[in-house]
Order: structure tokens, then C-alpha cells, then sequence
């Protein structure tokens, strides 16, 4: 059988790869805290991260990407979003509002309260979701360590 | 009364999808095809929300300055859905990995022969 | 009456669903659920809903199709020609098909603004988000703060799927014994 090339061998997908995922990334982050004005999110820039994160993976190699993000740090990750969100929650609750009522955050200007509340969470679910897809792309390249059968 | 009834093709539209990925999930036995049911009855129900929530000339529900009679598609649907595609992946995800490790202990993903591996152990 | 766009990629979507459902090659099926999600997001934006467009293309046009593409690498490429009758999944299919058909008979028609769900809690978001939250997508405006613990829930099982994967392919107890 022929020996499959490997993917970074191939210079179109190198050169485009690489031109692309800092764009990506740029996009991601544009959608993450532009979410309010136009359409996005902490939804979809998750996704957009992990995205161009798997792409790099793909292209050049789990290992390379493993230095970029060790999987204890985007394990680490998973929870720390989630953290985030309910710790905003908290923090509304310590200043004498309800559970995730942003305008406690700012009493003078509640409306500003509600701006960084929503920044906040949005990017707890940003940083979540983008960990979790990531961590599961780990998952699913990583070979199991015992034989089979 | 042709034409009211024809009013209704996006549900219809939206069913024929929803049947295709049933079908596929109920008479196929690879488990990544049935997962790819899934997805796709997964996209008619969102495809459900998303089309009850479009109103006749209206716009994306993003608010535009100074107008005031602006007339603004249903935003709520859009969020409850737009969760339930990330949530879904992740469920797909967690479906999928099962899957796997099926393969791993049994050395199949076809239903038949996996009932037929858990019969003849006992 | 003008060109029906959205009736013909669900003509296209439909297509696509079929030609999934008969692949017995699950890599080129795997593609089409690519190709599949892509159309939808079209539809999605055609139905003025940006931002599940948005979440769809990077959703089920980029991450499934890689999720599929990897669980595939690990288990087969192929499916098996199916042996049994398939009249029993087809009746269930079917009957479901006609139950619902008659169940969208009183429903409102497609894009009606007197419909029932464009008049309970919406006008109250649309007119409260410029006062109160003061940004101008009010798909935002809803999933962060006026339904802020609905998104913390979904966050949260967002959470548990990634953990449960990571236990169920890479959890510390594969390493402690073998299975099987």
C-alpha cells in the first residue's frame, strides 16, 4: 500500500492554512465581542476558535497544536467558562441584585451594568465551548494506549 | 382554500426532513449513520422554530437606530435554537464517542451483529 | 410573486437528506451532513434568523463534519448492506409523517404576523431591550441577559458532554485495566 502523505506536505493546504488561521482567529474574536452590535456571539466565536485551532491541528500535526494548548490547560478551560458565567451571577448577588441581574453591576448606570455582564458572560460561554470542541478533537485523535481485542 | 392550505408548506417541508432523519434512525443499523439521523431530524426541529418564527416582511432582528417602525422577525426562537446547535454538537460528541468505544470493546457499530455478540455471551 | 428561494433550497435540502439516508459509504455521507448543514444555514438566513445561521455554518458545516470524519477514522468507512425488511421503520415513519401533517393543519401560516408566538413575551423584548440594555441585537440581548440562566444551563451542558467524552475516551480508569 502507499504510504499516505502527510497533509503538511501538501503545499497548497500548507500555505493556505497558514494564511488562514490567523484570520480565523481574528474572527473569532471579532464575533466574540462584537456579538452585541451585529450577529454572534459566545456561541459561535467558540466554535470559530476551535475551528481554526483544529484546523492548524489538522494540517500541522496534533503535536504542534498540543504546544499551542496543552490539554490540561483547555481541560482546565471547560470549567473555567462555565466559572465565569455563574461567578458573574455571584458577583450581581454579592452587589445586592439578583442572581445574574446585570445592572447590579454598575448602580449608578445599570445599563453599563447590563454591557459588562453581558461581555462576561458571553465570554465565559466563548471560552467553554471553544475548550470543549477543542478538547474533544484531542479526544477523538488521541489512539487508545491498550490493545485491542 | 388551496391557497391557505399551501400556506403551511414550510411545517410540511420541515416533517419530510424530520421523516427522513427518523427513517434513518429506526431502519438503519450503523450506529455513526444513526447519529447522522439525528443530526439531520436535529436540523428539521430547528428548521421548525426558525420558519414559525419569520414574519412576512420583516427583517433580522437587529434593532435599527431612529426607526421606530421597523418590523422584526421573532428573536426568541433564534436564541433558544441557536444554544441548541451548540448543545447538540456537543451531545453528537458525546454519541460519537460512545460509539467509539463500542468499536473498541465489540470490533463493530453494526446494531445486528452487536446483539448477536451480547446474545451469545449469555 | 417573487422567486421562491427558500422553497427551492428545501427542495435541495431534501435531496440532500435522502442521498445521506441511501450512502453506504459513510466518508462521502459524512461530507454531505457538511453539505447539508451549509444549506440549512442558508435557509436559516433567508428565515431572518442571523445568528443560528451564523452558529449552523460554523457548527455543522466546520466541527461535525470533523467529528464525523474522526469517529469514522476510528470505526469504519463502510456500511453493511442491510439484510432485513425495512417495512416495520417505514410504517413508524410514515404514520408519524401523517400524524404531525394533521397536527400543522390548525398551525399558523409560514410568515403570518397575527400568529400566536409573535404576541406574548416579544413585543415586550424588542420594545425593553433599546431602554434597558441598550444593544442592538436583541438575539444577544435575550440569551445573555433576559434569559441569562437558560444560557447558563445550556453552558452547562455544553460542560458535561465535553467532560463526559473525555471520560468516556480518555477517562484515568483506561489506563488502570484493560478492557476486555
Amino acid at each position: 500500500m502507499k504510504q499516505p502523505r502527510l497533509l503538511r506536505e501538501e503545499v497548497i493546504l500548507r500555505v493556505v492554512s497558514k494564511a488562514l488561521v490567523p484570520l480565523i482567529l481574528l474572527f473569532a474574536l471579532y464575533v466574540q465581542f462584537h456579538g452585541d452590535f451585529g450577529p454572534g456571539g459566545g456561541f459561535q466565536a467558540g466554535v470559530i476558535f476551535a475551528a481554526g485551532m483544529i484546523l492548524y491541528g489538522l494540517i500541522f500535526g496534533l503535536a504542534n497544536l498540543q504546544r499551542v494548548w496543552p490539554p490540561r490547560r483547555v481541560e482546565l478551560g471547560i470549567g473555567l467558562g462555565v466559572m465565569l458565567y455563574a461567578g458573574v451571577g455571584v458577583a450581581t448577588m454579592v452587589r445586592g441584585g439578583r442572581f445574574l441581574a446585570y445592572g447590579a453591576l454598575d448602580p449608578h448606570h445599570p445599563v453599563h451594568g447590563q454591557h459588562l455582564g453581558i461581555l462576561l458572560v458571553e465570554l465565559g460561554v466563548g471560552i467553554t465551548v471553544a475548550s470543549t470542541l477543542i478538547a474533544i478533537f484531542y479526544a477523538l485523535g488521541r489512539v487508545p494506549p491498550e490493545p485491542r481485542g | 382554500m388551496s391557497a391557505s392550505i399551501l400556506g403551511l408548506w414550510n411545517y410540511w417541508a420541515v416533517i419530510v426532513l424530520m421523516m427522513t432523519g427518523l427513517y434513518i434512525v429506526t431502519a438503519r443499523d450503523n450506529l455513526v449513520k444513526k447519529v447522522m439521523g439525528l443530526n439531520i431530524f436535529q436540523v428539521s426541529v430547528i428548521m421548525f422554530y426558525v420558519s414559525m418564527a419569520k414574519v412576512r416582511g420583516g427583517t433580522a432582528p437587529i434593532l435599527v437606530e431612529g426607526e421606530e417602525t421597523v418590523l422584526y422577525s421573532n428573536p426568541l426562537p433564534h436564541v433558544l435554537m441557536l444554544t441548541a446547535i451548540v448543545v447538540g454538537v456537543a451531545t453528537t460528541a458525546l454519541a460519537l464517542a460512545l460509539v467509539v468505544r463500542i468499536q473498541e470493546a465489540y470490533g463493530t457499530v453494526e446494531e445486528d451483529e452487536l446483539v448477536r455478540i451480547d446474545d451469545d455471551d449469555g | 410573486m417573487p422567486f421562491p428561494v427558500d422553497a427551492i433550497l428545501f427542495v435541495f435540502l431534501l435531496t440532500m437528506a435522502v442521498v445521506i439516508a441511501r450512502r453506504q459509504e459513510l466518508f462521502s455521507a459524512a461530507m454531505l451532513t457538511g453539505l447539508f448543514s451549509l444549506l440549512s444555514a442558508g435557509l436559516f438566513t433567508l428565515m431572518d434568523a442571523l445568528d443560528v445561521a451564523f452558529t449552523e455554518a460554523a457548527v455543522g458545516a466546520g466541527f461535525s463534519t470533523i467529528l464525523l470524519l474522526g469517529a469514522l477514522t476510528r470505526t469504519t468507512g463502510l456500511e453493511y448492506q442491510q439484510r432485513r425488511p425495512r417495512t416495520r421503520p417505514l410504517m413508524i415513519v410514515f404514520s408519524t409523517g401523517a400524524a404531525l401533517i394533521y397536527g400543522t393543519l390548525d398551525m399558523p401560516h409560514f410568515g403570518d404576523p397575527a400568529a400566536a408566538i409573535h404576541h406574548h413575551v416579544t413585543p415586550d423584548y424588542l420594545a425593553r431591550t433599546p431602554v434597558e440594555i441598550d444593544v442592538p441585537n436583541v438575539v444577544t440581548a435575550v440569551l445573555a441577559s433576559y434569559r441569562g440562566y437558560d444560557t447558563l444551563g445550556e453552558t452547562m451542558v455544553i460542560f458535561v458532554g465535553g467532560v463526559g467524552v473525555l471520560l468516556v475516551l480518555t477517562g484515568r480508569w483506561r489506563w488502570r485495566r484493560r478492557v476486555r
